[in-house]
Formats: structure tokens, sequence, C-alpha cells
């Protein structure tokens, strides 16, 4: 019994050394340990819209909050931050007041774990802003060096095949001079008086000469009001490559009205307003060869920020409107009438086959040229969707039973008479 | 010989002193050019720092500018919204209901805005709601951006802040406490607005509330008070009645307010052999009377016999075709029974009580005195009262909310004096009209479309009115005002929330009394003081018949386009011709021919075509309007003379649109009827009239048959279709033999037609002012409308017989034999030019007729106008180059020639030519320019917006949906628009219908616009 009590006691010590150790381990561990990469996706899909690391955003910095609170305190707040409060917790109620008693959401989802990883994120250290590297000046571009390589060489090949001929023609003349063979030069008349005299010729040309300047007039005339590729400077740097780009978001988020209206409409600011008050700064990819670093776009946010008057810093808005002057891309004539909701909703074209690749457009512009030679062409071409609308299903049971037809183009509908589009 | 000759340029070279011929024989120019001022000057020249070489430089470089920057486009801005407010969606239009109470026009409306603008109005469908939307409440909406608008409150003619106002106002109200004071209104018709003026007169008792309707309907109120208890007026409803006899009442003009044309047109419109009849006295030619069956002529003082005899007194004294007419009306009456009505628009007490008494013996089922209208409240007494106690001096202070006393008053000189003298002077107006440039105080009020406000148009039905807008200049309601006067910190918004809530909406929801804009109940509310009621006089022996020697008569009456004169500085209003005259732009002295040659008047066409017109001076008493010029009207009575009020403006209206007299100065204890004496003047004043040919000479534009002949013939009998010879043969003119082309098959799709019903259409012109507004259609102007270069795209035709019946004008022509001769075609054809003194009237709105074989589209040397498979003729803008080839072609001269730029252009100062102005463009219609044609695209924006409509939602579109402006203008139902290959839409009736004809129909043309033939009942019992 005793003996068994012996081991029993060192059993008990060595357990205790063993939590001892264990303990002081996992406290070690703690400031290590939860998995910062785990706890980065945690982050972002749970966090980010109320918090940011180093800036207030709705909640709290949360870099190094870690260090400030104790860790049960904050597994209780993450999980039932209004629980935490109605408790009376000092900590807590202080918190909820400093942060114009906006509510927390609760996670009741997140293990300790989960939290522990998240912790682990927020605890890594504030990266070093980097220093903005000047675009460097010689590119690597494998393939324009391959082209200059080619076109030396046949430079070369040229320049050699010139000095043969002189010298073959020289050793030629040379060789016929010692042979006593005379060389005549006829005394010809140089070919522009040739072509001066003959009147046929002139005629001719000028003639030429007059249709390949009206050529070039009729293009030079036909293109004036045509703005195909019109990109001009906009008051706020907004990227359609990373909004709808990068981040994927749909046309008509933004866009809404194309569904409904004639116009599409440029987003009034509350719409930006949706994302980017949580959004104050830029951390996508960065194109350091047109200068678009990280803080440009930011200061481009903050433009945003100016012009709809919000305050980053108190999170609240001002009142002092600003609204925005952008410059139109695409400018309709007064005398045409277009509908976006025709097109978009009703027929189902893509944003992209008139605008183009505007995911890919750093510089909103103008893809397609906008004459009416352009949108004929695609009435003359498109079939109208006569099966999947009820309002076409009177006429196409008529046509079908008439002149047994079954597909129409938009221009076979009545989309090539002038006041569908003139009015 | 020939050599000696001497041609004398001008007389003064016979004196041969004469210096000028001594200066001319040296110079071109009698004076001095003084050429050296700006070239002798040496020194001057060469010090210039600009060259020859430098100007040529500058001249060079800036044509070569312009023409650079010429292929530049301009850069356009795009500002969004900074927070987009939920309801709008941009190019989506709003549409408000709300209510026009303006103290002459009260209706129910819809308003229709885009972006936050009100550009239109439209009728309130809904079945409950009340009023009629007439030309002038359609161009209520251009009244909103009015640029002579009152934009700030003024004291002594300063602009002051409302802080400033209110404490002037109260101070001085304070300071009158032991004074009389007058608070002259409008007729409100609000509930609340009463509640509000009876707690402001309960803490101010000194303050009298009087109301004052600018055109006075005091006798009618009168006779209805002392019979049914209630300042109000009977309501009618004409569309129950067989037989209407009204004299000298223009109800389907403003008569007690107006809006019966619709339960009017329905009565007219033939159904199963039955339509009512209407016989009509009057003196002027009215809207009415040109509608009637049978119209007789007859003075004011006869008018009064004529209700006389008509409830029983005798016919003595009366011409005997008067005295026919009253038999026939009274037998028809008889023969009517509860189904027959009188009216009358005579300002008798003792004519108004008889004829109440009488509809109500036959128990008329047309007359309901039980829901009476409430629009009209004023009391010629009392005002009469204020008018003496001004001018004696026993009222020392006035405030004027919506009425502008100094304007309408008659014979005003002593009030006008009287008022600068008054103590305290207040108005609260929408303008500076005359009153508020004379008053101490001005308030601006904002228009009714920025307001809020409550009313009960009727017994049992009421509105709502709400803002469609932000008040656009620092104007506060009148209503406000009070509440401020009265210390109440409350909007006006909350004083009438309130007070449905307490008093009228029961249990129902007040938002849903806001979205219909009228909301019916039966609850009673004490609504206006009701003044001293006199006794009711039964007996129609009181009716005073007695007449003035000597004197002609004169009717004063308001056109359908100016009304009281509210609106003179619309220039919709101004430009929209009289219905009747066909003459915009002015007043003026309607006289008979038969008067008219007695005294010497002329009216004649001059050789640009315009009208002129002579001028005569008219006094009432001692007062004389000078230089009213006079149109010679056909069916005007002999002896009588009419002119429309609520012209001669001057305050605060632009110049253009300064037109006409002041007829109000005639306006004796305001009664319409006036015994006057005319003098001819010299001078001849030039119309801007735009028919200038008055009778159909016999053909068949308007196609009429008799209730009779409309019975018991076949159609083909009184509407045949006309017949073209081919090979010798007749063949209709529909036979596809007749044709130049060959059809399209037209029978697939959306198929346009518009039928007009000239049966039930009046001549109103709200479609001709619902065109305007939806299509942007410009105002040219007076001198520009007197060359027929007016650009209504819809006009509304009248024609007159020239013998007593359109019937006998053909009768006439047919009878017509050889070419010369007493009967031979050409005198005939001459006689038949002159309208008949008491003509028949007829009314043709034509517009574009869209023609299936249109000649317009086959003359357009550059295609710029086509026909679309939808049946329309469409006009493409920046296609047209100018060629007018089209406007030469049409039959119907219906195409509008853009002669100048009519927008932001100075010389056609209208409404485009101001920002404010052209707030009310319609954004979906283009702004035509310079030297293009224009005309009726059948709206093709409304019937395009409805396909999309049903396209986005993926179903049918419903019969009732097409729509174009003036058919959903037309109160009356004359106008309906659809779809004819929709076999089950009106359309397709209508189109089927025995009495539809296409207008000039043997040239051929095939219009998509159908007319249904015209039917009178005019055969006698």
């Amino acid at each position: 019994m005793k003996k068994m009590n012996y081991q029993n006691l060192s059993s008990k010590l060595s357990l205790l050394l063993l939590a001892f150790v264990l303990a002081f381990s996992t406290n070690i561990l703690a400031q290590e340990k939860g998995d910062a990469i785990a706890g980065e996706a945690l982050y972002k899909s749970n966090c980010a819209a109320c918090h940011k690391l180093d800036k207030k955003g709705v909640g709290p910095a949360l870099r190094n909050v870690a260090e400030k609170y104790e860790r049960d305190w904050l597994y209780k707040w993450i999980s039932n931050s209004q629980g935490l409060i109605k408790s009376g917790d000092s900590k807590a109620v202080a918190l909820f007041a400093e942060y114009n008693n906006s509510v927390m959401t609760s996670f009741p989802g997140l293990s300790n774990n989960d939290i522990d990883n998240i912790l682990a994120y927020t605890s890594l250290p504030k990266p070093e802003p980097k220093v903005a590297v000047a675009p460097t000046a010689t590119s690597n571009n494998d393939d324009g060096n391959l082209q200059n390589i080619i076109l030396a060489v046949l430079v070369l090949i040229l320049l050699l095949l010139v000095t043969m001929f002189y010298l073959v023609a020289k050793s030629l003349t040379k060789l016929s001079q010692a042979n006593g063979v005379e060389v005549k030069t006829p005394t010809k008349k140089p070919l522009w008086k040739v072509i001066v005299q003959n009147q046929f010729l002139m005629l001719v040309s000028a003639i030429m000469f007059l249709l390949v300047a009206a050529y070039f007039m009729y293009a030079f005339f036909m293109q004036i009001g045509i703005d195909q590729g019109y990109a001009p400077v906009q008051p706020i740097h907004y990227s359609h490559k990373i909004h709808a780009g990068a981040n994927k978001i749909d046309c008509k988020y933004c866009h809404s009205s194309a569904v409904k209206s004639k116009h599409s409409g440029i987003p009034s600011l509350n719409v930006c307003m949706n994302c980017h008050k949580n959004i104050a700064e830029y951390n996508g990819e960065e194109d350091l060869a047109n200068g678009y670093t990280k803080e440009f776009y930011t200061k481009e946010i903050a433009k945003l920020y100016e012009a709809v008057g919000w305050d980053d810093a108190d999170q609240s808005y001002t009142g002092e409107e600003k609204p925005v002057k952008w410059i139109q891309i695409h400018n309709l004539p007064d005398f045409v009438y277009f509908n976006h909701s025709q097109h978009v909703n009703v027929a189902g074209v893509e944003c992209q086959t008139c605008h183009g690749p505007v995911e890919e457009m750093e510089i909103m512009e103008q893809y397609s040229p906008l004459t009416m030679g352009w949108c004929i062409d695609c009435h003359r071409e498109t079939n109208v969707d006569l099966k999947n609308n009820d309002y076409y299903e009177k006429i196409h049971e008529e046509l079908s039973k008439k002149y047994n037809v079954d597909k129409l183009t938009a221009a076979e509908l009545g989309g090539l008479e002038c006041g569908k589009c003139h009015y | 010989m020939s050599l000696n000759k001497k041609y004398w340029k001008s007389v003064e070279e016979l004196d041969e002193n004469s210096s000028i011929v001594k200066a001319l024989q040296q110079n071109e120019f009698v004076e001095e050019i003084p050429v050296d001022k700006f070239l002798g000057d040496k020194e001057t020249l060469e010090t210039s720092s600009t060259s020859r070489r430098d100007f040529l430089k500058y001249v060079g470089f800036s044509t070569a500018a312009a023409s650079l920057a010429a292929c530049e486009g301009p850069i356009k801005k795009s500002i969004p919204y900074v927070v987009l407010p939920d309801e709008i969606i941009p190019g989506i239009a709003n549409y408000y209901a709300t209510t026009i109470a303006d103290g002459f026009d009260f209706a129910n409306i819809l308003v229709k805005t885009r972006e936050g603008r009100p550009i239109k109005i439209e009728r309130n469908r809904l079945e409950q709601s009340f009023g009629s939307v007439n030309a002038r409440v359609h161009a209520s909406v251009l009244s909103l951006y009015d640029v002579n608008r009152l934009q700030t409150p003024l004291i002594s003619n300063e602009p002051a802040t409302w802080e400033d106002f209110d404490s002037a106002l109260e101070n001085k109200l304070n300071a009158l406490k032991e004074e009389k004071i007058v608070l002259l209104t409008q007729t409100f018709a609000s509930p609340s607005t009463s509640k509000l003026i009876k707690k402001f007169t309960s803490k101010y008792p000194n303050v009298s509330h009087v109301i004052y309707d600018t055109v006075s309907s005091s006798e009618a109120l009168d006779a209805f008070q002392s019979k049914y208890g209630i300042r109000a007026l009977a309501d009618f409803d004409f569309s129950k009645a067989e037989v209407i006899v009204s004299v000298g009442a223009d109800f389907l003009g403003d008569w007690q307010g107006g809006g019966f044309d619709s339960s009017y047109a329905k009565g007219r419109i033939p159904s199963e052999g039955k339509m009512s009849q209407h016989f009509q006295f009057e003196a002027n030619m009215s809207l009415t009377g040109a509608n009637s069956d049978i119209r007789i002529p007859t003075t004011p003082s006869q008018q009064k016999q004529v209700v006389k005899a008509l409830t029983g007194g005798s016919t003595s004294g009366l011409p005997e075709s008067v005295v026919a007419a009253i038999s026939s009306a009274k037998a028809a009456l008889q023969k009517a029974g509860d189904k027959g009505v009188i009216i009358t628009g005579l300002p008798d007490v003792s004519a108004q009580s008889s004829i109440l008494s009488y509809n109500e013996s036959v128990s008329s089922v047309v007359m309901s005195a039980e829901k009476p209208k409430l629009i009209r409240k004023g009391n010629s007494r009392e005002v009469t009262n204020v008018i003496n106690d001004v001018i004696n001096g026993t009222v020392k202070g006035l405030i004027s909310v919506g009425v502008d006393p100094i304007y309408s008053f008659p014979n005003n000189l002593a009030f006008t004096e009287a008022y600068t003298r008054l103590v305290l002077t207040a108005s609260f107006s929408f303008k500076k009209d005359a009153t508020a440039s004379l008053s101490q105080l001005v308030a601006a009020t904002p228009h009714y479309l920025e307001s809020w406000g409550d009313t009960q148009l009727k017994k049992g039905t009421f509105g709502l009115m709400q803002p469609t807008i932000k008040p656009l200049f620092d104007t506060r309601q009148f209503q406000d005002s009070l509440l401020k006067l009265l210390g109440v910190e409350k909007s006006y918004y909350d004083f009438i929330k309130e007070t449905w809530k307490e008093s009228i909406l029961e249990s129902a929801s007040w938002n849903n009394a806001l979205h219909d804009g009228v909301f019916l109940s039966d609850v009673e509310i004490d609504n206006d003081e009701i003044t001293s009621g006199t006794e009711f006089i039964s007996s129609n022996k009181s009716i005073d018949t007695s007449l003035q020697e000597g004197g002609i008569e004169l009717t004063l009456y308001t056109k359908i386009s100016m009304g009281d004169g509210q609106q003179a500085n619309n220039p919709w209003l101004q430009e929209m011709p009289d219905p009747i005259t066909r003459a915009s732009w002015d007043n003026y002295l309607t006289v008979s021919a038969a008067d008219a040659s007695e005294m010497g008047l002329e009216n004649k066409n001059v050789a640009d075509g315009g009208l002129n017109g002579s001028y005569v001076n008219v006094s009432v008493g001692d007062v004389t309007i000078e230089n009213i010029p006079v149109i010679i009207q056909p069916g005007q009575a002999k002896g009588s003379v009419g002119l429309a009020l609520g012209y001669g403006k001057t305050a605060s209206i632009q110049f253009e649109m300064q037109t006409g007299v002041n007829a109000y100065h005639l306006y004796n204890n305001f009664s319409s009827i006036q015994n006057v004496t005319v003098e001819k003047v010299d001078g001849e004043h030039e119309f801007a009239c735009v028919q200038l040919h008055n009778t159909m000479m016999g053909r068949d534009i308007i196609r009429e048959t008799s209730l009779e002949v409309f019975n018991t013939k076949d159609a083909n009998t009184w509407n045949p279709v006309p017949v073209v010879s081919k090979d010798h043969k007749e063949i209709s003119v529909n036979d596809p033999g007749a044709d130049l082309w060959t059809s399209f098959d037209r029978t697939i799709g959306h198929h346009f037609n518009l039928s007009i019903d000239l049966n039930a259409c009046t001549g109103c012109g709200a479609c001709v002012i619902a065109c305007h507004a939806e299509n942007n259609v410009p105002v040219v102007g007076k001198k520009e409308v007197r060359k027929s270069r007016d650009m209504h795209w819809l006009r509304i035709d009248r024609y007159y017989s020239s013998e007593d019946t359109f019937e006998s004008d053909l009768n006439k022509k047919e009878k017509a034999n050889g070419l010369f001769g007493e009967t031979g075609v050409k005198n005939t054809l001459i006689s038949m030019e002159d309208a008949s003194a008491s003509p028949e009237v007829a009314f043709q709105p034509v517009m574009c007729q869209h023609c299936n074989h249109a000649p317009c589209e086959t003359v357009c040397p550059v295609a710029a106008t086509s026909h679309g498979r939808q049946g329309q003729n469409q006009m493409a803008y920046n296609r047209c180059v100018g060629t007018r080839y089209c406007a030469n072609n049409c039959p119907y001269k219906v195409r509008r020639f853009n002669w100048f730029l009519y927008s932001e252009n100075e010389e056609f100062d209208y409404h485009m030519n101001n920002d404010l102005g052209r707030m009310v463009l319609n954004p979906d219609v283009v702004v035509r320019s310079r030297g293009v044609m224009e005309k009726c695209s059948m709206c093709i924006q409304m019937t395009q917006k409805t396909i999309l409509d049903a396209k986005n939602e993926g179903r049918a579109i419903k019969d009732g949906e097409f729509k174009t402006a003036c058919s959903a203008a037309c109160e009356s139902g004359a106008m309906v628009f659809g779809d004819v290959n929709d076999h089950e839409s009106e359309i397709n009736k209508l189109s089927k219908d025995k009495r539809m004809y296409h207008l000039l129909e043997a040239v051929g043309t095939k219009p998509n616009v159908l007319y249904q033939a015209k039917v009178r009942n005019s055969k006698e019992v």
C-alpha cells in the first residue's frame, strides 16, 4: 500500500511535472502556436469586413490584439461579445462604448483553436513597407531581341550583296577595258521626263492620285465623330481591371439600371461605399511599369471618400458631398434612342459584346465604333429568341403558320426601321 | 431732244440753292462719313500694335483653330447622384398622384416625373377621381418652370428673409388688432385650409375671410345655397341625359368649373339607335354651342326670357325662330321626362333658382344635389363690400391669397388708389403680379406641384396634393405661413395628416390615400363658414328681363386656353388656337356679321395670308377699353358681342405674352352680362389665326348624318366608300386594282390605328397641349403663327356650314349647274366660302394620318421619312435635309417645318430659351433643330416603351396598354388608340364600325387614322 502510495506520489509528482512542463510549453507554443496561414483565411472571411490590422475600422485595429487582452477573455468576447457586455464585464462595456455601440457579430462557430489561428495571424509582425521599385528601363523582351538580330543580319546581308555587285561591276568594267571593249552608256532621258511627256500616263496617274486622295479624304471624314478607343483621364482613376477582373464583381452589380432602364448608369457613390466602407487600402497586384502602386490606388480610394464625404478615421459621413464629374466615354447623339434593358435583359447580350473586355481595362475606353453601321450589322446577324419570351408567342405562332419561318433576325422584326431608334 | 431730257430724282432738285443737292453732286451720302476719325489719325494707326498683317494672321489662326476644334468632340461630363434616392432609376419615369386646385381649375391628376423633374400631367384614371384635366391643367406643368416666378418673399419690393417677413406681418396684424382686416382668398376647397383659416380668424377676430372667385359663379351658388343649405354647385351627369337644354351655359367650357366633357360625350355616341339631344340657346358661339344639335343664337336678355318660357312662362316678344325652338325643346323635355335637364349660365339668381326647381320637379336623374361640387365658393356681394370698404377706408388691411384683385377687379382705378393707402397690404402670390407689386409684404408661394395640400372637390370626394419636386425657389405655402402666425411649430404636411387621421380617414390608410390621390368618404366636414343665405326664389317671375335701351349686350366668357388668366405667362396656352375662332395670342370682340356690316367692321385676309380685323372701343358706363380687335363670328346673336377674360396682363409677364386687353375692367358687379356701347376706331389688328378657310365647300371632309338616317338607312348611303374609275368602270378606292402600290402583308405583329370619334370630340384641345408636352413641340410666337408656321403636330379643324346645315351645303353644291350663271359652279362655290350667320359647327382633330401608302414617303429625296411595319410613318430628323417636298405632297397638311432653331435662340424667347423652362422637355424625344421637317410620330416613344415593358416582363400586351399622348389626354374617349391586329381590341371593333371612314379616302392613301362619322340628333320632336 505504502509503495503503492509512493508510486502514487511519484506518479503524481511526475504528472504534476509533466503538467507543468506541458503548461509551460503550451504557453510558449501559444505565442507561436496557432497556424497563421489558416488564421489568415479565417481572418479574411470573418473579421476583415469590420476590422483592419493596423487601422481602426468599424472595430479596432487587430494587430497584436492578443497582447492587449487575456486569451480567455478574447475567446469569450469573440464567441459572444454581447453576452460578455451583458454580464457587466468592465473591459467589454468600455470597448463597446468606445466603438459607438456597434454590435460585433457573435462567432459561436469558431473553436478556440480557430481563434488561436486568427490571433496567430494578427500577431505577425507588421511587414516593412516595400520601397517602390522604379520601373527598370531595360526590358527583357526576348521576342524583340530576336527580331532585332534578324533585322541586323538581313541588313548585313544586303550590304554584302550591294558591295558584291559593286565589285563585280567594277571588275567587269576593268576586264572589258582590258579587252578593249568599249562600254557605251546610252544617253537616256530620265524616267520622270518620260512620264511627264507621256500625256496618257500623266492622265492615268492624275486620276489615280485623285482617287487615292479621295479614298483617304473619305476615310478621314468618316472617322470624324467616331471615338473608338477614347479613353479620357477620369477624376478618379477607377480600374475596371481590379473590380471586374481581379475581384470578379458582376457588371450589373454597379450598373444595375442596365437591366431596367435605357441608361446603364454611372453608379452613384453610395454603391461604391457598399464595399469601400471597409476597403480603404489597396492590397492587390501592382503595375509598377505604369506607376500603379498600392499607394496610388489607396489615394484614389481617398478621393472617393472625399467625394462621398466619408471620414475614414471617424468611420462616419461628414455630409459634405462633392459629386464626381466623370467624363462620359460613350456619347450617344440626342437624335438616337438606345435602351440598355432591351439589349441586356430582353436579348441577353453580354456587356462585353459592345463594351469589349472591360475586365481587362485598367482605363476604360470606347471599344466599339458605335456607328449606325455597327448597330445595323449586329441587328442583321442576330437572331431573336422567339421562344423563351411570352411576348413573342403570338407573332411566332402566326409567322410559323403563315410563312413557315422559325428564326428571325432583329432586322427582320423591324430592327432596321428608322423610327425605332430615331425619335 | 432726248439728250435734253432731265430726270428728277426728287423734288429737292428743283430748288437750285439746295445744299443737299450740292452735297450729293460730290458725295454719295449727304452726311459726312467720319472716315477720318479712325483712318485719318496716322499716328494711332502706326502705333497700333495690331498691324494689318497681324490682323490677317489672327483671322487665319482663328479660322483654322475653329475648324480644328470642330473635329474634336466636346467633352461631356456625367455626374451621378452621390446617394441615389431609392425610388429613382435614371431613365424610368415615376408617377405621383396629386391634385390641382388653383382657384379656377380643380382636378385629381397624375404627374409624370423623370429624374425628379415633373414633365407631364396625366389624368388620374381611378374611377373615383374628380375633375376635368383640360388644356390648362396639362399646361400647368410648364408654369412650374416659369422664369418670372417670385423667388423670395419681398418687403417693400425688396427681397427679404422669411423671418423678417413673418415678424413684419405679425407686427402689422398686432398693431391693427382693433381695425378691420380682410383676408381675400381664392376658393381652396380644402378641409385643412378651412380649418386653419378658422383658427386664424379666431386668433385675429378683426380679420374677416372673404372668398373671391376671379370668374364668379356667385348667382348659381346663391341659388343652390338657399335651396339646399350648402354653398356649392349642383353636379350633372350628362351621360344619363336624353335631352339637354342649355341656356347660355358653356358646360363643355368653364361653366361652373367645367369637367362635363366625359359624361356628355358618353351620351353622344349613338348606341342602340339612341343618343342625347342637345339644345343650346346662347349669344357667343361657345364650344358647347358648337357641339349642340340645335343651336339658337339668342342675346342674353332673350335668354332670360327663354328660361322663363321653358319653366312655364310666356314666349311673348321673342323672335319666331326662338319661339319654335323653345316649343320643340319643351316637347323634347316632356318626352324625356326625368332624363331631361335644363341648365343655365345666366348670372341671375332667380334664373338659376327656377332651373334648379324645374330639374327637381321632373326629378331629373342628370342633376345631383346630394353630392354637389365645392369648387366655387365666392360671393360677389361680399367682394363688392370689400371693394367699397377699402375705398371708403373702413378696412385698414387687405391680405390677398392666390388672387390678383388689382388686375381683376372691375373698374379698379379707385380701388388701386385706395389699396396703396391701406395700412397693411400683403399678398401671397406665385408671381409678382399687379397686386403683389403694390403690396408692402409679398409672400412667394410655391407652385401646386411643389406643395402639400388636401381637397374636397365634391362632397365625399377627398383628394391629396403632394409635392413632386423640391421647391425650386425660396417659397413657402400660405398655410405654412398661417401656422407660423398661429405659433404652431408644425409643418402644413403634419397638419393635413392630423386632420385626415382625425376626421377623414377613419380606419383607412394614409399611404393608400396618398398613393391614389383621391379618397371617397361620406364623413361630414364642417367646411366653410356659410355666408348669409338668400331667400330661395322659386318663381321665375322675378327674372329681370328688362333691357337697357340702345345698348349692345356683351357676354364675357373665358377661353378654354386662358381661363381666368392665371397662366398668362404660359407660352403653350398663348399659342393654343381657340377652338372656335382658331386665333391664338389674342382676345377680341366677337361680333355678328349683321352687326359688323352695320358698324362697318371688317375681317379680311391680307397678302401674306394673315387675318386682319378692325378695332373698336367698348364702353360700359364711364369705363372704356380702347382698341379691341374684332372677329366676325358666325353664330353670334345679333345685337350681342363677346369678349374673353384673362388677357391684358402685364405684371411679371414676358413682353411677348402681354397679349390682348383686360376685359375684367368691364366685369361690373362680377356679372358676365353687360350693356355696352361699341364704337369703331381706326386701325387694323393683325391676328395670328391658324385656319383661314372656314367652310368645307360641300365636301365630305367631315362626314355627318342625322340620327334618323343613321338608324334607318344602310351605311353605304350616308358613309359611302368613294369610287374611282378604272377602265371606265367604277371600282371602290379600296379595291387592289385602284392601287398604285402593292401592299405589304400587315396582318402579323402590331399594327397601330387611331380612331377619332367626331361625335365624342368636343374640340376642347387637351390633346393639343398633351402633344406639346410629350413631344417637345416648340412655341414659335405670334408673328410666326400668323405666317402659318405654327408647329402643332395636332390641330383641331373647325368647320362652319355655309347654309344652315352641312347637309344643305352638300345639296347646294350638287344642284350647281353649268360653270357660270346664277346657279353655276363658280358662283355656287364662291357663295359657299362664307359661313352662315347661324351655322352648324363640326370639329376634327387632324394629325399625321400615317398613311400606309404615304405620298410624303415617295417624294423624299433622302429617304428621311419611311414606313414602319407597325403602321407608323416615321420621320428621321437627322436624315432630313429640309427640301419640304413631303409637306407639299401631303394631302392633309400635317407636316411642320422648323424654319428656325426654336431652342436656345434669343429670337424665340419662350421656355426653350432658358434653363428653367427646358426642364419640362421630355428626355425621350429629341428637340428638333433648324431646317428639318417634323410631324406626329404616333407617339412611337410610347408604343416602343409599352412593347419593351412587355418584353422585359415576358408577357403579351393587353388591350388598352398602347396609348398616344392625345388618346391618353382625351377625356371624352373620342380618341382610341391600339393594335388593330389584336382581334379582341377596341380599336379593331372601331375599325369595322359602320361609322368608320378615312379622311380624303378617295386619294387612296390608306391612312391608319380612322374617323367615326358624326351623327347629329337634330330632328325636332
